[in-house]
């Protein structure tokens, strides 16, 4: 029986309908919209000004801070506006709107196919090629990935972790990119592993995914990279987060609040892996992302290279329209994704997924009473109560009670109202109270410091 | 273009629900039911029947009239409770005493404790134990099936009752055993007197598996159960065979299997991990043997189990699992 993660998980359905998809370049679109947030941490501070002609994989905007990173334009054309618009969360964001004109690309980006596999033997330079491309983890989160790659002193990475689980279902971007472009990911991987300081660098892969496991080997084996190795990893969810699939690989547990460097992991996705090639070995930085655009009820299933900032509409436009059925349009798998309203709304460098799902596919039956099953509490990947903390939450006011049951541990991977047969809105409830936990925690941080610096003087 | 719902993840969610749970478990006890009534004819339908109806409308009438909030008939949880109220009565039970027990069961056992999900002790249980302390005369004649259609019944013991009976009396557990005629294989298709659902083990077990399979429960708290009963019997049987039965004998009477696969097993009164679940089978095996072995009842399931219902919530919460990355 191949390897999982040791605590909870849920085994939801495979609906992996666009397997077979490859990926197709999806036309440019006439207009592009660049939010400068399109990762985790300060927004970028646009470089361009309005009427300005950029190129594909112009740089547009800078990093607004340490945690920050790039944006370029994805495609040619001019600068049209530069202010708010609504993005797919339907936040206000500064948006830089590009009219497209051709497809004119930046010079130094090689745009041909050929395989680069000399690794530059600078780490440092390398590291730059990353933060000038705009690298973020492309998995979900988006945290800058130069970031990522740069350990704090004092700890030191054992193990490059390379996130294939796909483990959500209908998501099969990152299967379809292992397939098409192992050789770059493979390449990308090694990259990563030069810079963390050669370790030892292991794909997790799920079972339901052979023919990725297979290529993946051989691609390495053709290589003939050593200290690279593909793990099959059990079907099950959600191993693709950063916890999980470093208790899956590693069978070490990263402390509550602590990073995974912690217990010496790196974990990078598929794409982001692609990434990290495409900006050291061609100079080309983020512009472009594979998309799952699926659902029973959409007309066409779908995996598409599409030039970030492209909006919605125009992809589901380009697949035969708005399926008259579909009750809910989600960025992402069905377990984590975002469900959107606006349609109107640019894909983000981190949009892996579009699923459509018909009102039927997607109800939430009317809340019963808890049974007290334990379900939620056998399914929790982090070993919380959810049926507690749920009830903590609901009471009100029990903060400290919160905080001894770890409620900020939550990761809301939904495992726990997906299970739950009274469908009682945990995860809902159990959401709000974190957000005033880790609220209470940086409060108490904020006067601890304080007091520490008012002692000093 | 339709408005597009926007709520928060997970977007989709399993086929579970409490309805879907509850029905699992009735079809588990169809087995039992199909053998009670071919063993025991009209008289256990009727015991049957009337339990489960009363059950309903008694959840039904209460719910709405009494508590003024909506009805939780269609949850399949008052059938359940029903059902194995029924199989834990003799087959000669009347039927104002059926409604008595599914009174105390949905009335008092569970409704007033807020419903389901709310309750300390099982409520079937609960019922069981009313009658077996109010109308000790109907509780303890068991009568032993004749025939398919069992019209002639006599009127005895249960093999727990005559062994203690047996032993008031100065016979040693051989000479009972011999006397009695029991014999393990018929026990383990068609038993001898005692509770309706007792009649075939092994029709219990098919539905233990059939739950299992399904994930409805987990075998954990069953399995320790019969272990613990198994090796407690083992030891005092092994040491004192005159005075102690053995452990087949011990695991094939008095309601254990009904007890260990369907009343211990109830999500409400049982606990949540699967550690604790473990302590609280041993409990009840335990407790179920000392009962037998030195109590004034012959047989102890129905104590046991209700008595370690009331340690569930220290149970939950001295047996929590491992959370990720904390000691």
């Amino acid at each position: 029986m191949a390897r999982t993660f040791s605590i909870g998980g849920v085994h939801p359905h495979d609906s992996k309908i666009s397997r077979e998809c490859r990926i197709e370049p999806l036309p440019i679109p006439p207009t592009v919209y660049l939010g400068v947030a399109q990762h985790i941490g300060a927004p970028a501070k646009p470089l361009v000004a309005v009427g300005d002609k950029v190129k594909v994989g112009q740089p547009i905007a800078e990093p607004g801070g340490f945690v920050s990173a790039f944006v370029h334009s994805s495609v040619s054309g001019t600068v049209k506006s530069i202010g708010p618009r609504k993005d797919l969360a339907g936040k206000d964001q500064l948006t830089i709107e590009i009219a497209v004109e051709g497809d004119d690309w930046l010079e130094g980006i090689d745009t041909s196919d050929t395989l680069v596999t000399e690794i530059p033997a600078d780490s440092k330079a390398i590291l730059d090629k990353i933060r000038l491309g705009g690298v973020v983890g492309l998995g979900g989160a988006t945290f800058p990935t130069h970031v990522k790659l740069s350990p704090p002193p004092g700890s030191k990475c054992e193990c490059l972790i390379i996130n294939g689980c796909e483990c959500e279902p209908y998501l099969t971007s990152d299967f379809r990119t292992l397939l098409e472009k192992g050789e770059q990911v493979v390449v990308g991987a090694a990259i990563l592993q030069q810079v963390l300081g050669h370790v030892r660098c292991v794909f997790g892969i799920e079972v339901n995914k052979p023919e990725a496991i297979a290529h993946i080997r051989e691609v390495i084996a053709k290589l003939g990279y050593k200290d690279m190795e593909v793990l099959p990893l059990r079907k099950r969810y959600p191993q693709g987060g950063e916890k999980q699939l470093i208790d899956a690989v590693m069978h070490r547990q990263v402390g509550s609040g602590a990073l995974p460097i912690s217990v010496g992991a790196v974990v990078q996705n598929v794409a982001t892996a692609l990434a990290v090639y495409d900006a050291v070995q061609k100079n080309k930085p983020v512009i472009d992302n594979s998309v799952t655009v699926t659902g029973e009820c959409f007309p066409k299933q779908a995996n598409l290279l599409v030039r970030v900032g492209t909006p919605l509409s125009f992809i589901i436009d380009h697949l035969g329209g708005m399926p008259a059925d579909a009750a809910k349009v989600i960025s992402g798998g069905p377990m984590m994704g975002r469900a959107i309203a606006n349609l109107d709304a640019a894909t983000l460098k981190g949009t892996s997924a579009l699923l459509f799902l018909t009102e039927k596919q997607t109800r939430r039956a009317p809340e019963s009473a808890c049974i007290r099953c334990g379900k939620c509490a056998d399914a929790c990947p982090m070993g919380l109560e959810p049926f507690l903390l749920n009830r903590l939450a609901k009471a009100g006011g029990r903060l400290e009670d919160l905080e001894a049951n770890a409620v900020q541990d939550c990761i809301e991977c939904g495992c726990c109202l997906y299970s739950c047969p009274a469908r009682i809105p945990l995860l809902d409830n159990i959401r709000l109270a974190k957000g005033e936990v880790l609220g209470a925690i940086r409060a108490r941080a904020a006067a601890a410091k304080a007091a520490a610096e008012a002692a000093k003087k | 273009m339709s408005k597009l719902i926007v709520s928060p993840n997970p977007h989709i969610h399993s086929k579970d629900s409490t309805q879907s749970l509850m029905r699992d478990v009735v079809i588990a006890l169809i087995p039992a039911v199909i053998c009670s009534v071919l063993f025991y004819g009209w008289k256990e339908l009727l015991v049957l029947g009337v339990s489960v109806a009363s059950c309903v409308l008694l959840e039904y009438a209460i719910t709405r009239y009494m508590l003024k909030r909506a009805s939780t008939v269609g949850d399949l949880s008052a059938v359940v409770t029903g059902i194995l109220l029924a199989l834990n009565l003799p087959y000669t039970t009347p039927w104002w005493v059926v409604f008595i027990g599914a009174v105390v069961a949905i009335g008092v056992a569970k409704l007033t404790f807020g419903g389901i999900g709310q309750n300390i002790w099982n409520p079937a249980l609960v019922g069981r134990v009313f009658l077996l302390v109010s109308f000790p005369t109907y509780m303890t004649t068991w009568a032993k099936p004749q025939g398919l259609f069992g019209i002639d019944a006599i009127s005895g013991a249960t093999p727990l009752g005559a062994v203690q009976e047996g032993l008031l009396q100065g016979s040693s557990i051989q000479e009972i055993m011999a006397e009695g005629g029991y014999d393990y294989g018929q026990m383990l298709l068609a038993n001898l007197g005692g509770s309706a659902g007792e009649v075939c083990a092994l029709a219990l077990l098919a539905g233990f598996i059939y739950l299992c399979v399904r994930r409805v429960i987990k075998p954990w708290i069953t399995l320790s159960i019969f272990a613990t009963v198994a090796l407690v019997s083992l030891i005092f049987w092994g040491v004192n065979p005159a005075r102690f039965t053995d452990p087949a004998f011990n695991l094939l009477t008095g309601g254990l299997i009904l007890g260990a696969c369907f009343m211990a097993t109830d999500y409400v009164t049982s606990p949540m991990s699967v550690w604790g679940g473990v302590i609280f089978g041993v409990g009840i095996g335990f407790l179920t043997m000392m009962i037998r072995y030195f109590g004034s009842y012959p047989e102890g399931v129905s104590f046991a189990i209700l008595i370690m219902n009331s340690f569930v919530p220290l149970i939950n919460m001295a047996f929590k699992q491992k959370k990720y990355g904390r000691k």
